[in-house]
């Protein structure tokens, strides 16, 4: 009987995972663009540009996912009319750009002072020296801590609810409604496959991660 | 002359590093620089290539001072080899060597990845070309740090004590090498306290002290009859008996 409701819904909560994993994607893609252009404001842009910079990272980081949410849908839709999707997108992913560049500008900062004298003593331009020389080290660097990112936003996609973005969490909520009951048995369906969701994304970071690891440079840190 | 340095100052906060010091080289010499530590050498090398710009003073290259606008040209023609090596620890010994004909150069990916082949087999590494700078003993990674000046085909190679982070033992590899360079013909300004290299390889030995430059001239000279009562003290003490003269 609750298996047959399980089948019989599957279809629903795979649609609203589907539609959670698009939110996450734009979400992530948004932050990475955004979250890096910032973190290289703070570390090489001029101050007053650095300063926009952390005060952005500091609001975006001062308040709840849900409030940002909210404040997106009725917000911004006063003005353009942009849909819950996209609310959600921007709400959460400039949150996530906040924090990602958190993330790359400490990552950028731990490649040591050296590597950029060494590229600019050969006349290498400084946006050069930081493409080729600085960037592919600290964005090695940061797939780690990015993988923590990549956690919390997947499980953030579900506040998208609130607002009325029909991904799991709300597909969820309809065929409980529908079907009168079953709570803990859809919710148990819902939370385990957030849980597949989560790993199987950590575990291709961490792939990735091993995959570019530069030889003997890691282990070093081992000792 | 290939390189003139005018009249040099530097200041840090209330200390003068740099009172005013001024050198010249021609194509093909080596001239080493000796002084007690802190003495502003490293500050100097640092100066000539504007990794640190000078506060007064100017630096020449074939007759063209170096100015914030042809800084990246003229770095080109001014190699730096730096004390801790500062290889690019996420490329290949043979990709640190390339990247420079590449990036700066403009040189196809495999006329640079052939020049900095030739550049490796001249510090006698050909064989570790695809080793990663982590997985290169300390003389290793310096000399590919030699071969990613090389390949620059600079105009002069600028050292700032290129064998002091190394063990002793490793310290004769990198030797050899600067050696080889030095007679054929490069030209060189190093801070260096090796003497057996200074008196080989060097046309001119020149102590500084205090922000200055004391005394210069050829080692024999400097080594075994040198004016100044702190050169003679300096020699001493880093084990070359300058009273025994
Ligand atoms: N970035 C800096 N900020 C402030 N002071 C500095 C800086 N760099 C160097 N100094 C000071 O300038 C002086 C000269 O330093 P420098 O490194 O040129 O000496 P050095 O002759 O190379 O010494 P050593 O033989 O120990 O390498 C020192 O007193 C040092 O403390
Ligand atoms: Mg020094």
């Amino acid at each position: 009987m609750i298996v047959e409701i399980i089948i019989s819904q599957m279809p629903y909560l795979l649609h609203g995972l589907w539609v959670a994993l698009q939110l996450l994607a734009c979400l992530l893609a948004l932050g990475l663009v955004l979250g890096l252009s910032l973190a290289l404001l703070e570390v090489y842009g001029h101050w007053t540009l650095r300063w926009l910079g952390i005060l952005f990272e500091r609001i975006f980081r001062g308040i709840p996912a849900i409030v940002l949410l909210l404040l997106f849908y009725y917000g911004v839709t006063d003005f353009v009319e942009i849909g819950s999707f996209m609310a959600a997108v921007l709400a959460l992913g400039l949150r996530s750009a906040a924090y990602q560049s958190q993330i790359f500008r400490g990552c950028i900062l731990s490649v040591p002072p050296g590597q950029m004298q060494a590229a600019r003593a050969m006349g290498m331009s400084k946006m050069k020296a930081v493409r080729d020389i600085v960037l592919p080290q600290a964005l090695r660097l940061s797939i780690g801590p990015w993988t923590n990112e990549f956690s919390s936003e997947m499980k953030a996609t579900s506040l998208a609810y609130v607002i009325g973005v029909v991904e799991l969490t709300r597909q969820a909520k309809y065929i409980i409604s529908s079907t009168q009951g079953n709570i803990l048995i859809v919710f148990a369906v819902v939370a385990a496959l957030y849980f597949i969701f989560n790993r199987l994304g950590n575990w291709g970071l961490y792939k990735l991660e091993k995959k570019l690891a530069v030889p003997g440079f890691e282990q070093r840190g081992d000792a | 002359m290939l390189l003139k340095v005018e009249n040099i100052h530097k200041r840090y906060d209330e200390t003068e590093v740099l009172k005013g010091v001024s050198l010249e080289m021609e194509t093909g010499q080596s001239k080493v620089i000796m002084g007690p530590s802190g003495t502003g050498k490293s500050t100097l090398l640092r100066c000539i290539n504007y990794l640190t710009p000078p506060d007064e003073g100017r630096v020449l290259v074939e007759g063209t001072e170096i100015t914030s606008r042809n800084l990246n040209r003229m770095r080109e023609k001014l190699a730096f080899v730096f004390q801790d090596f500062n290889l690019f620890t996420h490329l290949r010994a043979v990709d640190n060597v390339a990247i420079g004909p590449r990036k700066i150069r403009g040189m196809s990916r495999r006329a640079a990845h052939e020049l900095a082949m030739r550049e490796l087999e001249r510090v006698g590494l050909s064989e570790r070309s695809h080793a990663y700078p982590a997985e290169l003993s300390g003389g290793q990674q310096q000399r590919v740090s030699i071969a990613r000046a090389l390949a620059m085909e600079p105009k002069i190679i600028l050292f700032d004590e290129p064998t002091s982070a190394l063990d002793p033992e490793l310290t004769g590899e990198v030797i050899a090498v600067m050696k080889q360079l030095a007679s054929e013909g490069m030209t060189m300004l190093l801070v260096s306290h090796e003497v057996g290299f200074a008196r080989q390889a060097a046309d001119e030995i020149i102590f500084m002290d205090g922000g200055h430059i004391l005394e210069q001239g050829p080692p024999a000279q400097l080594f075994d009859a040198p004016q100044h009562e702190r050169t003679r003290q300096f020699l001493s003490r880093i084990g070359q008996g300058g009273e025994a003269a």
